[in-house]
């Protein structure tokens, strides 16, 4: 047995000409939550997508676990108004179920949305029913495009803690991508911040005290709920030019950012 | 019943059927255009058949297959948005179609019985034809449903789940293309799309799930060949138009419906 899901060396994607991933690393092992953040455009879809088999990748390999099965919850979804589909249909078309249904329906509290047509949802209920069906694989590797994107401040919470405890659940790994650059969730093991190339990693730091985020998240969390975001810090060794290429800092002049330039653009 | 009406009930009557799903399909994935451009290339079967001398049902039929396989290579390639690339060959295929009748066939055919169908003229061969092509997209239908539905709903979430995207895709494409072969004789290479979309859209207010709105789909499809056939027959409207026009007021009675959510 591998002692990983996915493991991705030197990933490089190129569309007309330019690079739009290059030597990308990426390692998911079991039981393990990977959250990839970066600007707009610095390739974390694509990095996902290239995991997925989505795109042909330029350069680099993947290896994956034997027969590894995978629960992908997409960014978007538009189904045209014209289609007539129930929850439970929608649910229905990922094929045959290998988790129990009333279970994860449950799960994800979904289980009175059944019979509504799918246009009807809101953008949190569709989250929510997109992450179902990725359950309903049983899969080993969870892979999540901005799961939270569009959900106000509890329901992040609430989400994040889901995401936690299917993974202390089922101990499958979990690859998330997320659109904020220094809020990841808390339970996060490592986090890769993309832009083009893996720019650092780290683990977040955790933030009960830190006044900036009991400021911004104070009423949401109460003191017996442990908080499910956490603060990622930047640790960036090098800045780019305006054209993103990187230019290295000379040895010794060591430079740690915390604001948020980070010597990139950093504009969600 | 006079036996000609009895041919043409029976030819309408199976590729109403068939145009039901499959227009559900087309309705879905907004294939309209798409639908457009592959009616208007059977024009240039027909000069083909005509050009090589091999039966023209076949030469419409294998024109449509190729132009589908070529639209499909085409729409990987994202350098045009897809309805500029149909645009253009839709039209370009219609006009050179027209131009190479007109050259090539020494008034041999009727062109406006290409154009807007000659349903009245079918023959036993034709019918049978029809049938035996009608039957074996809906059965290729029926198999291949839950993949078809999963790729209209989200591709890559299809993709991920082990569908295989675009062979199915490939697949909905010349089952389209044989659909429109045969229904060519019917309301003719401008109003094929017509009877693809006018009865989906009209069944979609009266349905709650996606084989119900197909079901219905062919029902109202049938109606409106036998209200087509009838106009025809009584006051002498030409029939492919009469047919169109059937399903277009059937749509207009749906609109009295409040939609359901």
């Amino acid at each position: 047995m591998a002692d990983y899901l996915i493991k991705a060396r030197g990933l490089g994607v190129n569309r007309n000409g330019r690079a739009i991933l290059q030597r990308a690393d990426l390692t998911v092992q079991a039981g393990k939550i990977v959250t990839l953040i970066g600007p707009n455009g610095a390739g974390k879809t694509t990095l996902v997508r290239a995991v997925l088999g989505l795109i042909k990748i330029d350069e680099g390999t993947i290896a994956k676990a034997p027969d590894l099965r995978i629960g992908y919850m997409p960014q978007k979804l538009h189904i045209d108004a014209s289609l007539p589909l129930t929850v439970a249909r929608f649910l229905a078309l990922g094929g045959k179920a290998r988790a129990d249904l009333a279970e994860t329906l449950a799960l994800t509290g979904i289980d009175k949305l059944i019979n509504m047509p799918m246009q009807s949802l809101s953008g949190g209920e569709t989250q929510r029913v997109l992450l179902a069906r990725a359950l309903l694989r049983d899969p080993q590797l969870l892979v999540l495009d901005e799961p939270v994107q569009g959900v106000d401040v509890t329901g992040q919470s609430a989400l994040y803690a889901l995401i936690n405890e299917i993974r202390n659940r089922r101990q499958c790994g979990v690859l998330l991508v997320s659109h904020d650059l220094h809020l990841v969730m808390a339970t996060t093991d490592t986090v890769i911040c993309l832009n083009q190339h893996v720019c650092c990693e780290g683990h977040p730091e955790q933030v009960t005290n830190d006044p900036a985020y009991l400021a911004l998240f104070g009423e949401a969390v109460g003191a017996t709920n442990p908080p499910q975001v956490a603060i990622y810090t930047h640790h960036h060794d090098h800045q780019h030019d305006t054209h993103g290429n990187v230019i290295h800092t000379k040895p010794g002049a060591h430079i740690h950012r915390h604001d948020s330039s980070c010597g990139h653009d950093h504009h969600a | 019943m006079p036996d000609f009406l009895l041919l043409a009930l029976l030819a309408g009557i199976a590729v109403a059927l068939v145009a039901g799903p499959l227009g559900s399909f087309a309705v879905w994935r907004r294939m309209a255009y798409f639908g457009d451009t592959l009616a208007h290339s059977a024009l240039l079967g027909v000069t083909f058949g005509l050009l090589l001398d091999i039966n023209l049902n076949l030469a419409i039929a294998l024109g449509c297959l190729l132009l589908a396989l070529i639209l499909v290579a085409l729409q990987n390639n994202r350098f045009l948005a897809t309805d500029t690339l149909l645009g253009i060959l839709s039209h370009s295929t219609l006009a050179l179609g027209l131009v190479c009748v007109s050259v090539f066939s020494d008034n041999r055919i009727d062109l406006m019985a290409y154009l807007f169908g000659d349903i009245l003229s079918v023959s036993r061969t034709d019918v049978a034809s029809i049938w035996l092509i009608s039957l074996a997209v809906i059965a290729a239908l029926v198999w291949l449903w839950r993949p078809l539905l999963a790729i209209t709903v989200h591709e890559e979430l299809a993709h991920v789940e082990g569908v295989p995207v675009a062979r199915v895709r490939t697949a909905l494409m010349l089952l389209m293309a044989l659909v429109i072969a045969i229904a060519m004789k019917v309301v003719g290479v401008l109003l094929i799309t017509a009877l693809l979309i006018i009865p989906a859209a009209a069944s979609r207010r009266l349905t709650h799930t996606p084989e119900q709105m197909a079901l219905v789909s062919s029902l109202l499809g049938v109606a409106a060949v036998c209200a087509g056939l009838a106009a025809s027959y009584w006051w002498d409207s030409p029939a492919g138009p009469a047919i169109v026009l059937s399903a277009t007021l059937l749509f207009s009675l749906t609109l009295l419906k409040r939609q359901p959510v």
